[in-house]
């Protein structure tokens, strides 16, 4: 009841929003920040009723009803540690997106909150249902709010930015609604059950050359997301052109739906053809990893460049889950996570800093450090985070994806961690260009007011916090990322095949 | 032929619908009353409904040798008087704005209801043709009906030439088939095909004849030219009336037909279907993309519906019959929502039909606005509408009967199409900037936003809860 109840609270707050802003339009942010608030409230107590011991059942909470049940299609939701930590993530950036928009979103007000809840809802949607129908609705649901997000409130280019986002991801997703089907029809032929029922379909059998044919579906709505290089042409403009809440919200949580659908569908689903396309997988994630970076390091617009940080970050996801062991998810994970936050905290510099300077150009920038020592200081937190210094979150995530991926691939690790040192390179062109220099101009520049620092000391919290005391996430999804992805299981896969083979 | 034993009952639909057309007909003699006219057509509809679900839900029988009354039939009139209903709720705001004499609107939308309700029970060529004669001669008047408008003329005879062309193929290709099973009715000709292997070439010629004359009506490529033009030329109204019901009847038509001689098994016939879906699907999305006219735009989007359409035609089966029927249902509510919206947004110079005039209209009017982002956001098949669990159902027909080809270039084209589509929903959130002189100063009537309220709230229900609708759709298929 409790997960119905995070969209279904989300979904509501977003409609009231839109009918009262009419009115006065201050009770819209309200509103919006109450609903978010108490969904956090929910989460964190989830979270603190999970059972921590080792053989703890790996869901926490389940919500079944039919919805459409001559397709076999039901209202599925469930949460294991995975969802959970994810929906933390939503929720938590989810209030920082109502608070950074305070100020910048002056029309229209109601209109946008609703757009903002719904998108949210959709991500909530995305991480909790256990339907592959359903799936693709909150995949959808999701996709149109961020679409007027971007296309109505977003910056001088945001009507191509909108269209190219809206295109690349509907197309990648049709493909998975045919693999949807595709997985429906075989698995109804062979058991006579029609069900879209995430848990029933992981039984399916599938020849090989089916199994990869589907799961090239599935990886499509997947990568375009996430983005894998070459797919992620639509993330530069998406982001740059989003008002601050968007950029925040299509790096922070729309990009983990990507990863999110590749640890709890496309591996489970298809083990032996995803085994088989791993190498593949593992060579574009690093691809990403260093085109993501040299990209990174040769804009000069600040919101683009970090950007391109989120291609680049993003290929150590994949890198991480196809590398198909515990400490590698773990990282992954930990990715997920970190990378939401401290990207998010860039962006939210960077709004901050558009606000009152009216250009997102780092070579009009430099200097800011003596007229804005807080910011800067929150600014040198979040960009180190980015180069992945121990201490906070990014490092930890980034140092278990490259221990996890060593056995299985030395050389693309080696690779991986040359892209680290990228890294390293774009995060401090930026507090170079941005707080560091010659000052640009003598204009007055104002430093963070109270309510941006509330939105930038927690994220600051957070990170090092993750960076400290990385065993409570771990230990949240320990058994997500062991269970499906024992060594044992995918042993087994690979002897199936071996005997399809004899 | 025996009409004695007809129960007289049973043929009440189109009794009613005569009958009133013939009321309506004898109230102009006396005095023209643009309310009462309006008054009669709409019960009357409304009284072939309440009349189909009470008591046809379950009468299936055959009027020999020209009828066949089952579910499917009983299903899909009930859904054309329906809408046929929601168009003349339109009509009357959008005919009163204008000065010309109104009434005979009427008397000519209940007979092309009439005509296409027929094909939709037809189980022989004679009732066929006859059916689609009433339908098309009662649209010619209707497309022109505004005749100070040229381009409505213009529409009109183009309409006119067309339509008698294709039905001379059509009828050509009747007589051949005729001239070879000696049977005009569909179970002779299935009782023919039955006893031969492979189809005689008059045969094959007769069919192919056919498919001219009822790709014109679907206005599938390559028979689609005159779709833009009319659209465009029509009053909105009467384009949503062409987009819905006149389609509606003649793929029902030709579902019915195919099933009864088993035409799937020849190649030959299948093959021609599935060209006829790719390039209408090709054809009308990539051509829309060029419109900057929204009724333009809508046509050409209608083009590539059809192509959709024919997907699940060509799955055939059960599962081919209830996605036809559903997504039937889903395109006339999107449809006649969407030109809804153009009608009552037309004052009595123009239909609202230019992109430019809705710039904008969010911030104008936003209840029609937020009507019409629903209605393309359905045509386009996005979540929570029922143009979603439509294209689901064809594209799920599609997967089970292992059509892959069709399948994908539904889903490619679903891409596409969401390329114009949001175009003009960007339009409609843009500032609207300028241009306040030239806009269109509708009178906007409280019925117009009845009807399309109430159609948008069907479009989101059925979006979310399908699971009535497919029941209903299952009940009467059996």
């Amino acid at each position: 009841m409790i997960l119905l109840l995070f969209i279904v609270i989300l979904m509501v707050a977003g409609v009231v929003a839109w009918i009262v802003a009419e009115k006065t339009a201050s009770i819209a942010r309200w509103i919006s920040l109450i609903a978010l608030a108490v969904n956090l409230a929910l989460v964190i107590y989830l979270w603190s009723t999970q059972p921590t011991e080792e053989n703890a059942p790996q869901w926490i909470a389940r919500y079944v009803v039919p919805w459409i049940p001559s397709f076999g299609i039901s209202f599925s939701l469930a949460m294991d540690g995975l969802s959970l930590l994810m929906l933390l993530l939503t929720f938590f950036l989810g209030i920082f997106a109502v608070l950074i928009s305070w100020n910048e979103i002056q029309e229209r007000v109601g209109f946008y909150h609703f757009n903002l809840l719904w998108v949210l809802a959709g991500i909530t949607g995305v991480f909790l249902t256990m339907d592959l129908f359903l799936f693709y609705f909150f995949w959808e649901v999701m996709l149109i709010p961020m679409y007027f997000l971007i296309g109505i409130w977003g910056h001088e280019n945001r009507r191509y930015a909108a269209y190219k986002f809206f295109i690349f991801t509907q197309a990648s997703g049709l493909l998975m609604l045919l693999a949807i089907l595709g997985l429906f029809f075989i698995h109804g032929g062979q058991t006579g059950t029609f069900t879209f029922d995430y848990f029933q379909l992981l039984d399916t059998e599938m020849s090989v050359d089916t199994a990869r044919w589907l799961m090239l579906g599935f990886l499509a709505a997947f990568i375009v997301k996430l983005p894998v290089v070459p797919f992620h042409t639509w993330l530069p403009d998406a982001h740059s052109q989003a008002p601050t809440a968007g950029s925040l919200i299509l790096a922070g949580l729309l990009l983990k739906t990507g990863a999110y659908g590749l640890i709890r569908f496309v591996l489970p689903l298809f083990p032996s053809a995803a085994i088989e396309i791993a190498p593949w997988a593992m060579l574009f994630g690093v691809i990403g990893i260093l085109y993501g970076a040299s990209l990174a390091f040769s804009q000069t617009d600040l919101k683009r460049l970090v950007a391109y940080t989120s291609v680049s970050h993003m290929g150590f996801v994949i890198l991480g889950v196809f590398a198909f062991n515990e400490i590698a998810m773990q990282g992954v994970v930990m990715q997920m996570i970190t990378h939401g936050i401290s990207t998010g905290a860039l962006f939210i510099l960077a709004g901050v800093l558009y606000e009152r300077i009216h250009t997102r150009d780092i070579t009009q920038m430099g200097g800011f450090w003596k007229k804005v020592p807080f910011m800067g200081t929150i600014g040198l937190v979040f960009v180190l985070a980015s180069l992945g210094l121990p201490g906070l979150g990014n490092f930890v995530a980034e140092f278990l994806t490259l221990i996890g991926t060593w056995p299985v691939s030395p050389m693309l690790t080696i690779l991986a961690t040359i892209g680290v040192v990228f890294a390293t390179a774009y995060s401090l062109r930026i507090m170079q260009k941005v707080f560091l220099g010659e000052t640009s101009s003598d204009k007055f520049l104002p430093d963070l007011s109270l309510r941006e620092k509330f939105i930038l000391i927690p994220l600051v919290a957070a990170i090092i916090w993750l960076g400290l005391f990385p065993q409570t996430v771990i230990n949240t999804v320990r058994q997500v990322v062991a269970d499906p992805f024992t060594t044992e299981q995918i042993i087994s896969s690979d002897i199936e095949k071996e005997d399809g083979v004899q | 032929m025996e009409f004695s034993n007809i129960n007289i009952i049973d043929v009440l639909p189109g009794m009613f619908l005569v009958t009133a057309s013939l009321v309506a007909t004898l109230s102009i003699a006396i005095k023209r009353n643009h309310k009462l006219i309006f008054g009669v057509t709409t019960i009357s509809l409304l009284g072939v409904f309440l009349f189909l679900i009470f008591y046809a839900t379950n009468h299936k029988f055959n009027v020999e040798p020209l009828f066949i009354i089952d579910g499917f039939g009983t299903f899909i009139t009930g859904l054309l008087v329906m809408s046929s209903l929601a168009v003349s709720l339109l009509s009357y705001a959008y005919f009163e704005q204008r000065e010309e004499r109104k009434e005979e609107y009427y008397i000519l939308l209940l007979l092309a209801t009439l005509g296409s309700a027929m094909l939709v029970i037809s189980k022989h060529f004679v009732s066929l043709f006859l059916g689609l004669e009433i339908l098309s001669i009662s649209l010619y008047s209707m497309v022109a009906y505004l005749r100070k408008r040229p381009r409505s003329d213009e529409a009109g005879l183009k309409y006119l030439i067309l339509a008698a062309f294709s039905s001379a193929f059509l009828l050509f290709g009747m007589a051949l088939v005729y001239a070879t099973t000696g049977s005009m009715d569909f179970g002779g000709i299935a009782a023919y095909l039955s006893g031969i292997n492979k189809l005689p070439l008059s045969m094959l010629a007769g069919f192919g004849l056919m498919v001219v004359g009822i790709g014109f009506k679907l206005g599938v490529v390559p028979f689609h030219m005159w779709t833009p033009d009319v659209y465009e030329g029509a009053p909105a109204p009467v384009t949503a009336f062409i987009a819905t019901i006149s389609k509606g009847g003649m793929i029902v038509l030709i579902v019915r037909f195919f099933e009864q001689i088993d035409g799937f098994k020849y190649p030959a016939l299948v093959l021609t279907f599935t060209v006829i879906s790719i390039a209408s699907m090709f054809v009308g999305n990539f051509l829309a993309i060029r419109q900057d006219n929204v009724k333009r735009v809508l046509a050409y989007s209608s083009i590539a519906h059809m192509g959709y359409v024919l997907v699940a035609f060509i799955a055939g089966g059960e599962l081919g019959t209830e996605a036809v029927s559903f997504y039937l249902v889903a395109y006339f509510l999107t449809n006649i929502g969407a030109f809804g919206v153009i009608s009552i947004l037309s004052d009595h110079d123009r239909d609202a039909e230019r992109i430019e005039d809705y710039k904008g209209l969010f911030w104008r009017h936003p209840k029609i606005a937020t009507v019409f982002t629903a209605m393309l956001l359905s045509l386009a098949g996005i979540p929570l509408t029922s143009g979603f669990v439509g294209k689901f159902y064809l594209i799920a027909s599609g997967v089970n009967s292992g059509t892959w080809l069709l399948v994908v270039m539904l889903a490619l084209n679903s891409v596409i199409g969401l390329y114009y589509y949001i175009k003009i929903i960007a339009t409609m959130f843009d500032k609207a900037e300028g241009s306040e002189t030239l806009a269109l100063r509708p009178r906007l009537y409280l019925i117009n936003l009845i009807t399309l309220v109430v159609l948008s709230m069907l479009m989101i229900f059925y979006g979310i809860y399908p699971q009535g609708l497919i029941d209903r759709i299952r009940e009467f298929l059996q």
